[in-house]
């Protein structure tokens, strides 16, 4: 006699083929947020397994920065051909050059905070009624109340305290026209599981999530790569470290560790040992305590 | 690692700043090694601005911004951790009276439910309301934690005494699997570690009664339902003929072969595949999602519903529910709504306030028809097609619906089928 029961990797992944299901089934125009990080690309991998063995049915859009990993843009382009998917990309370098928004200035400049205007443009230009996100309800304390179905209003703007209630697992994507929704699949997903998923599943991430040398400078508590858009600042020195990526955002702010875990392997046994949070690498996050809410207010990913 | 079987649980908590609920959290988290340093250096920091002495566990769940400054917590906070038996998801709900639409949501998808209670205060009107949501959700397993032990000298008396309060009031619910246990969450007493303080008390820690409550047996294995979410049809070579059909099993066993209905049209078929990315599957049971293909080609799409021939549900178009309004407007007489159940999406009308239920004293009012914010009713619904529905009892997936309000788009209400 069989056990009548899913482990836990496998009842998390049919809760996400479950959630993509019922955005195909209840949204005109998904499309699937793709960062070329870890969390988008296993969203990617679940919309595979949910419409098999039909094709996936949404558009990747990406969010361009202008500051990427040339190893991400690679990466999204042989996806894009091998699932044969149509790309959107939002362009922050466009939206700068239209006056749409004004580059930061200062010391810590980057272009996290002008991504939402892109991105908000975008899902209007392209009459984007749900953006699929691989957020994380684990990643950070904002968005630990996120829902499945996430309400946009007509400014993109979410509301943490009007959200709609989600009983077991009905789905509301009712909406108006000119306000969409983000749809979190692995929202109960936390780091390591993606990466046990990832492990299990075999999937091709981008390089950068495996040790290898690379030039470094260490700033705020991370090694931060050295790149065409890096100023060195007084007292700072190239150094040639073996690193990896924890997570995947633009080059000026994505610090990376020392890592010796060059195997996926070993990347689980090392994730399963940290006791740093995977975003505590991230600059955008210290700013202020808050300052991952105050993003999602105003549209944020 | 020894990941591969690891099962999932889901649990609620409910109760106030007072009880020390995310105190206990936070002691969850910590004692069992789920807090990472960048976290426990922000808590730090907040715990001395605030004038706290030490760490303050409860400010690992406390959330947004507004919370922290209001130091109350206001909508579902999701968290998570593992440990080597199993991974947990606690929905993290406030208690207070104008909450309960939280403490339903986070109570929905619930294998357990803690109840926690002020030894120094014994059975108070939250804990009534906590474990009268515990069992109208028909939450499987209760586990009730006398907490702040250690300011009642771990009296087993005191714990005693508490538990015949519980028990005498909660004899009129209906609650499948209760269990109690003393705990000091501050100090961390018999929560993760078992405590040196309460010897009288045999049973196991919190933390281990969660690692092995027995949770295959939550989900229905009998009634085979299965709603058609969406239709797959690939029309791409090798799979030009394929027709499948797509959604999550919501309860009982389906193989190949299997006689099945397809509700509302009643055309009968044979189940000729179950598919998934990897494999064609020789049986698939909830929660699975699943790709299935008939014996015969029917007209089925989105909304219909799959069971088998020999077991299957009632459509009907009036029916009894207990409905919880979740919404600032309170309900419409007569008027219609959009009633979303399982993947089927049809008009439903209020026909009648039976009476509505005061959670405090489990009172029964047949005077006040008016349904407002956090009112929990019994009411007669009538829809303008037929549902394939089950009690709620029996069957929390096809037992449950909820209300849309039209004009607003918001989810109004939440129902329990009768």
């Amino acid at each position: 006699m069989s056990k009548y029961y899913l482990n836990y990797l496998d009842e998390l992944e049919s809760e996400a083929i479950y959630i993509l299901r019922e955005v195909w089934a209840q949204f005109q125009n998904p499309v699937i947020l793709f960062s070329g990080g870890k969390d988008s690309i296993v969203v990617t991998h679940l919309a595979k397994k949910a419409f098999y063995p039909a094709k996936i049915p949404f558009a990747l859009m990406h969010v361009d920065t202008g500051h990427n990993f040339p190893e991400t843009i690679q990466f999204r382009d042989q996806l894009i051909e091998e699932f044969g998917v149509q790309l959107i990309v939002g362009s922050v370098q466009e939206s700068i050059d239209k006056g749409r928004v004004a580059e930061e200035r200062g010391k810590n400049a980057t272009r996290n905070a002008l991504q939402i205007t892109t991105l908000l443009d975008a899902i209007e230009d392209n009459k984007i009624d749900c953006a699929i996100g691989g957020g994380r309800r684990d990643e950070e304390k904002a968005r630990a109340k996120e829902r499945f179905f996430s309400h946009r209003d007509d400014f993109g703007q979410w509301d943490p305290k009007n959200q709609r209630p989600e009983l077991w697992n009905i789905l509301n994507g009712k909406h108006f026209e000119g306000e969409h929704f983000r749809a979190f699949p692995i929202s109960n997903w936390t780091e390591m599981d993606v990466w046990n998923y990832i492990l299990r599943e075999n999937i091709s991430i981008p390089s950068l999530y495996f040790a290898h040398d690379r030039e470094v400078v260490w700033r705020n508590n991370s090694w931060i790569p050295v790149s065409e858009y890096l100023k060195l600042e007084e007292g700072e020195t190239i150094h040639k470290k073996k690193i990896r990526f924890r997570t995947l955002g633009d080059i000026t702010i994505t610090g990376g560790i020392e890592s010796d875990a060059d195997t996926l392997e070993k990347i689980v046994m090392e994730v399963s040992a940290m006791k740093q949070t995977e975003r505590g690498n991230r600059s955008d996050d210290k700013r202020s305590e808050t300052s991952m809410e105050d993003r999602k207010r105003q549209g944020y990913f | 690692m020894t990941i591969d079987n690891n099962q999932l649980l889901r649990f609620t908590t409910a109760g106030s700043v007072d009880d020390g609920k995310s105190t206990l959290i936070g002691r969850l988290l910590y004692d069992s090694k789920s807090i990472f340093e960048d976290q426990l250096e922000a808590v730090s920091n907040t715990s001395k601005r605030k004038g706290h002495e030490g760490v303050d566990l409860a400010l690992f769940t406390d959330g947004l911004k507004d919370e922290r400054e209001q130091g109350i917590t206001i909508d579902v906070a999701y968290r998570y951790f593992t440990t080597p038996k199993r991974k947990f998801i606690i929905a993290d709900t406030p208690g207070h009276i104008q909450y309960t639409r939280n403490m339903v949501t986070g109570a929905s998808t619930a294998n357990a439910a803690l109840i926690l209670i002020d030894a120094r205060n014994g059975v108070i009107e939250q804990t009534k309301r906590h474990t009268f949501i515990a069992s109208l959700l028909q939450i499987p397993h209760v586990i009730v934690c006398v907490n702040k032990m250690d300011l009642v000298d771990y009296s087993e008396k005191v714990y005693e005494d508490i538990i015949s309060q519980f028990e005498e009031f909660s004899s009129k619910l209906y609650v499948k699997d209760i269990r109690f246990l003393p705990i000091s969450a501050l100090n961390g007493d018999n929560v993760v570690n078992r405590s040196e303080h309460m010897p009288w008390f045999q049973g196991a820690p919190l933390l281990h009664t969660l690692e092995h409550i027995h949770i295959s047996s939550d989900l229905n294995k009998i009634d085979a339902r299965f709603p058609v979410q969406t239709v797959l049809r690939p029309q791409r070579e090798g799979f030009i003929d394929y027709r499948g059909y797509a959604g999550r099993v919501a309860s009982g066993i389906f193989r190949p072969g299997d006689d099945v209905t397809v509700l509302p049209s009643g055309f009968t078929s044979k189940v000729k595949t179950i598919d998934t990315f990897e494999d064609s599957l020789e049986e698939a049971y909830a929660p699975m999602s699943i790709s299935m293909t008939l014996e015969d080609d029917i007209d089925i799409s989105r909304g219909d519903m799959i069971v088998k021939t020999n077991n299957q549900p009632e459509p009907i178009q009036e029916f009894d529910a207990m409905l919880c309004w979740l919404n600032n407007l309170p309900a419409r007489a007569r008027a219609k709504y959009t009633i979303l159940h399982t993947s089927n999406e049809q008009k439903a009308m209020i026909n009648e306030v039976v009476y509505k239920i005061d959670i405090n004293t489990y009172n029964r009012d047949e005077e006040d028809k008016e349904l407002k914010m956090n009112d929990i009713a019994r009411i007669k619904v009538r829809t303008t097609r037929p549902l394939m529905i089950d009690e709620y009892r029996d069957n929390r997936i096809t037992g449950s619906f909820v209300l849309i309000d039209d004009a607003t788009h918001e989810t109004v209400a939440a129902g329990m089928i009768l």
